[in-house]
């Protein structure tokens, strides 16, 4: 691996979240009855003709500019051809020549924790086209469906540059793509549901060479983790091809999830000639400077800004900035409650530690969370009080993300009130010291450490529930 | 003259002045269809009882005493690839043979709610392919002037039903000279709008760049009526222009003293039969007596629009027709070994020879590695030819020229020469390229046969060639004279 440097470019499909299709009035909703969300333009009915929503210039425009991309003054749509039964028209309405937005970048960090830019060729409106549905798979069915619904739904599609230099790297520009894009709102992003594509274009070379090697294109990887692993493997596939003196073949393969490795579709010879030319039923768009600063104007806070934000405002370690801006909604969660409970580096830990690994566990998204940002305020507000433990909040916390309950309902609940109380936790300490004479003995012999141990054991006693804080002074006046 | 081979105009003022009723226009030109269709053939499909029931609802209207649009009640042809709602729109093709659309073009709607009567879908060449109606996949449609000739293509079925009397008016479409042409052969009012002028919602596309929808009637005055009804701005159409445009009835007013009028030198050279250009030239001194200036003028790029046309129409329809594969609507052949099999000979036996010889035209010229060559070079080119318009229209109002270089052909007798038959539209394309309006009005017969004289407008002048069409037609008798019916039938 180290004689060989791979070099990793991505394209991204972005469905965009608009109420109406990209040429008609048609619903863009995900999922209902097959052929349910269709009209004669997005079925491509003879006669009919595309008419663009604005909307989708407009998302493509907001995500150029937080693509760092320079916006065309003038673009336009170009017709891709090719005969597939999910493409009514058989040609995709997409953008050749002239994309909407072209040369941004975005920053992202390798292994090692340092800064890389990854270059953003172009972003461009196309539409998608529909889905096929077989009796078991394509190869044995009798005969197949169409489901035109998806047909004319506004795609974005983004292609970076070959800037990417191992999986990581990929999978790290993915992410960031993945986030700047949901925090625009104009895509929710979910590879699971398609909503996000991504193909990835994969050559090796010996270090140090300054021109590429072949390339191949990898498709059909549905989740982050298999863009990585797939990326990982036509690597690795590659430098053997190339340690063995055999030719890479410049070729479309795709990722078999079960297998975990990449088989060729087709190789270039068979490739598409899609016979681009300029979309005659719509006139090209001109986009006004003026349109670019309103929306400009409506860009929400990126990723990056408010990690810096964080950092400034709230004190926070780049760490942990980064970690919490990584997704619009968790941002969301932890301004919410730093604004109830002012203590932003308190308030990041809980996220961080406690909420982020439940969320892990149940394979749960933040929206989804049951406890809410002025609940876990709540809760920091109990610990402070005395109320509960610090060790014990984590348990109450579990059971409020659990139930959705406030922190004080499950504190009385469980009975999980912390004994503050001297005369309760005196009697534990006096059967504490009868019980252990040996430990008494050490401590009043100058060891320290044996206070530690009598402590343990009051907690202990307590179920936790006695004031840390209390019981150690309340032993050492006791022993003193 | 007989009830259908009157003019809307005329049959309006009847109508309101309660001296006919719409039914009886509507029966009068059903009569006509019964009595010489099977010699014409000119409809593909009819909707009598539809018509009829229109008809009624008009004369109830009139009974009510309610004011009617000024196509109320006339009978209304439409070529057969504008899309009806519920009515088969075929194009005259095998692969759209059972094609019924949900929707109705905008044209149609906008018919519909000026209340004129639809009677039919047209006869046609296969998807507006072709000059003279012969790539129909159903039947010939044949010149009422005589019965042995072309009615012109490709709206050839459009303009023989208002030639003879099976409609008052009618709807084609022009992409090299689709309307012009077989008006010219028919002896009718013949007119393709700017293009953006007529929304091309609902018109089953065939080179979306040069198509526009324009209609056919028996005088200038009948056309501009037509046009009022048709255009305007659609938002379901991009193309579509967004401007307001005229009432053109306005237009038609007997004066054209002062007019500056250019006679492109090209549109006279070889190929031009001399007795349509004696035709012409008697045409021009009619305009010149009535007080226009008429000059020779040049376009000089004129002798390359026959193969820029040939390239950029062909490469547009290879697109706009890659979408009659068998799988949503329309033919499908029944045994295929898998979806690639279906679509290969789903296309091959569904669509004609022309079609494949066009689809197959434009997929090379697309194709990797020839698109520089060949589609870019003619984009390039068709710029030049628009260019060669505009310098013209610096100096004149209009253009005029022969709509076609002879009068209405044989059948068979250009069917196996492609070459020659796309050479009967060199006078019409370049105005398609240009995307300029263009008419063609009767201007005087050639051994019986029809003569037209094209007039070219700058973008959005349609005005301005209605007011001289109207001003001829004024001074002439040609668009009085109807068809005898008469020639042998093959």
């Amino acid at each position: 691996m180290t004689r060989y440097e791979p070099v990793i470019g991505l394209e991204v499909h972005v469905e965009l979240q608009t109420a109406s299709k990209i040429f008609c009035h048609s619903s863009t909703a995900f999922g209902g009855d097959p052929n349910n969300h269709v009209c004669p333009v997005c079925l491509g009915l003879p006669g009919t003709l595309p008419v663009l929503n604005r909307n989708v210039v407009e998302a493509a425009i907001m995500v150029g500019l937080s693509l760092n991309c320079s916006v065309a003054r003038f673009c336009k749509f170009d017709r891709k051809h090719y005969f597939y039964p999910d493409l009514p028209k058989n040609y995709q309405i997409s953008q050749y020549d002239l994309p909407i937005a072209y040369d941004g970048y975005l920053d992202v960090e390798d292994e090692d924790g340092q800064p890389v830019r990854i270059g953003i060729t172009r972003v461009h409106m196309e539409e998608d086209a529909g889905k096929l549905l077989h009796q078991g798979t394509i190869a044995t069915t009798p005969y197949s469906l169409v489901d035109y619904n998806r047909t004319g739904v506004p795609l974005l599609e983004i292609v970076s540059e070959p800037d990417m230099r191992s999986p990581q790297e990929a999978r790290a520009y993915l992410d960031k793509l993945k986030t700047i894009i949901q925090y625009t709102g104009v895509s929710d992003c979910r590879m699971e549901e398609g909503s996000l594509r991504c193909d990835a274009n994969v050559s090796v070379r010996v270090r140090g060479s300054d021109t590429f090697g072949t390339k191949t294109e990898i498709k059909n990887m549905n989740s982050f983790r298999a863009l990585q692993k797939a990326v990982q493997y036509e690597i690795e596939r590659q430098i053997e091809c190339l340690e063995t003196g055999e030719r890479i073949v410049q070729e479309t393969r795709t990722w078999d999830e079960t297998r975990g490795v990449t088989l060729s579709m087709r190789s270039k010879e068979e490739a598409h000639d899609y016979r681009y030319f300029p979309e005659p039923d719509l006139v090209p768009i001109v986009i006004s400077p003026l349109w670019i600063e309103e929306i400009t104007q409506q860009l929400p806070e990126l990723p990056d800004a408010r990690c810096c934000r964080y950092m400034d405002a709230y004190k926070l370690p780049a760490y942990d900035a980064g970690v919490l801006t990584s997704s619009k909604e968790l941002g969301n969660y932890f301004e919410e409650c730093v604004s109830l409970y002012p203590q932003p580096k308190t308030v990041s830990n809980w996220l961080m530690g406690e909420l982020l690994r439940l969320l892990n566990d149940t394979n749960s998204e933040i929206g989804e969370a049951r406890v809410r940002p002025a609940q876990l305020a709540g809760m920091l507000a109990l610990i402070d009080k005395g109320t509960i433990s610090g060790k014990l909040a984590k348990e109450v916390f579990e059971e409020m993300f659990r139930t959705g309950k406030d922190a004080q309902a499950v504190v009385k609940e469980k009975g999980l009130e912390q004994i503050s109380d001297e005369a309760s936790i005196n009697a534990v300490i006096e059967q504490v010291i009868a019980d252990h004479p040996g430990p008494v003995s050490d401590y009043r012999a100058g060891k320290e450490r044996a206070l530690g141990f009598m402590v343990g054991q009051v907690m202990k006693l307590t179920r936790g529930k006695a004031n840390p804080g209390l019981v150690n002074r309340l032993l050492k006046d006791r022993l003193g | 003259m007989e009830i259908c081979e009157l003019t809307a105009h005329k049959l309006h003022n009847l109508l309101t002045s309660k001296e006919i009723r719409a039914e009886e226009v509507c029966l009068a030109v059903f009569k006509r269809i019964n009595q010489v269709e099977d010699k014409v053939k000119a409809y593909l499909s009819l909707v009598r009882e539809e018509a009829l029931e229109k008809a009624r609802a008009v004369d109830r209207k009139i009974d009510r005493g309610e004011a009617i649009s000024p196509l109320a009640g006339i009978p209304v042809a439409l070529k057969d690839n504008l899309c009806t709602k519920g009515l088969k729109t075929t194009c005259a093709s095998k692969i759209l043979y059972n094609f019924v659309p949900p929707y109705n073009a905008t044209v149609v709607d906008k018919l519909r709610q000026e209340d004129a009567v639809i009677t039919g879908k047209t006869n046609m060449d296969e998807f507006a392919m072709g000059s003279s109606t012969e790539n129909s996949a159903f039947q010939k449609t044949c010149n009422p002037w005589s019965l042995d000739c072309v009615p012109g293509g490709s709206s050839g079925g459009s303009a023989a039903a208002v030639a003879a009397g099976e409609a008052i008016c009618a709807l084609g479409s022009d992409t090299g000279g689709s309307i012009r042409q077989p008006a010219a052969f028919c002896g009718v009012v013949g007119m393709k709008p700017t293009y953006g002028t007529v929304s091309r919602y609902g018109l089953v596309a065939f080179a979306s760049s040069l198509d526009q929808i324009g209609p056919f009637a028996r005088d200038v005055t009948d056309c501009a009526l037509m046009l009022n009804a048709i255009s305007g701005h659609d938002s379901m159409d991009s193309t579509s222009v967004p401007t307001e445009l005229p009432d053109y009835r306005n237009a038609l007013v007997e004066d054209i003293d002062g007019f500056r009028i250019g006679v492109p030198a090209e549109y006279f050279a070889a190929g031009l039969d001399d007795r349509v250009r004696r035709v012409i030239e008697e045409a021009i001194t009619v305009l010149e007596q009535r007080g226009a200036r008429v000059e020779e003028t040049t376009l000089p790029h004129t002798e390359y629009a026959l193969s820029t046309y040939y390239i950029i129409a062909p490469a547009e329809a290879s697109s706009n027709l890659a979408r009659y594969d068998g799988v949503r609507y329309g033919y499908r052949v029944e045994e295929a070994e898998d979806v690639v099999d279906m679509f290969s000979r789903t296309r091959s036996r569904g669509f004609g020879a022309e079609v494949k010889r066009r689809v197959m035209l434009g997929t090379y010229a697309l194709s990797a590695g020839y698109y520089d060559a060949y589609y870019l070079k003619a984009l390039k080119v068709r710029t030049l030819i628009r260019r060669d318009f505009e310098r013209a229209f610096e100096k004149f109002d209009f253009l005029i020229s022969p709509t076609t270089p002879s009068t209405a052909f044989r059948f068979g007798e250009k069917v196996d020469d492609p070459l020659t038959m796309y050479l009967s539209d060199v006078f019409t394309l370049a105005v398609n390229l240009a995307g300029l309006p263009g008419v063609s009005i009767p201007a005087g017969f050639v051994d019986g046969m029809p003569v037209g004289l094209q007039l070219i407008g700058k973008p959005f002048s349609e005005s301005t060639l209605l007011r001289a069409a109207y001003t001829f037609e004024q001074s002439t008798a040609h668009h009085l004279k109807r068809p005898p019916l008469t020639g042998e039938v093959k």
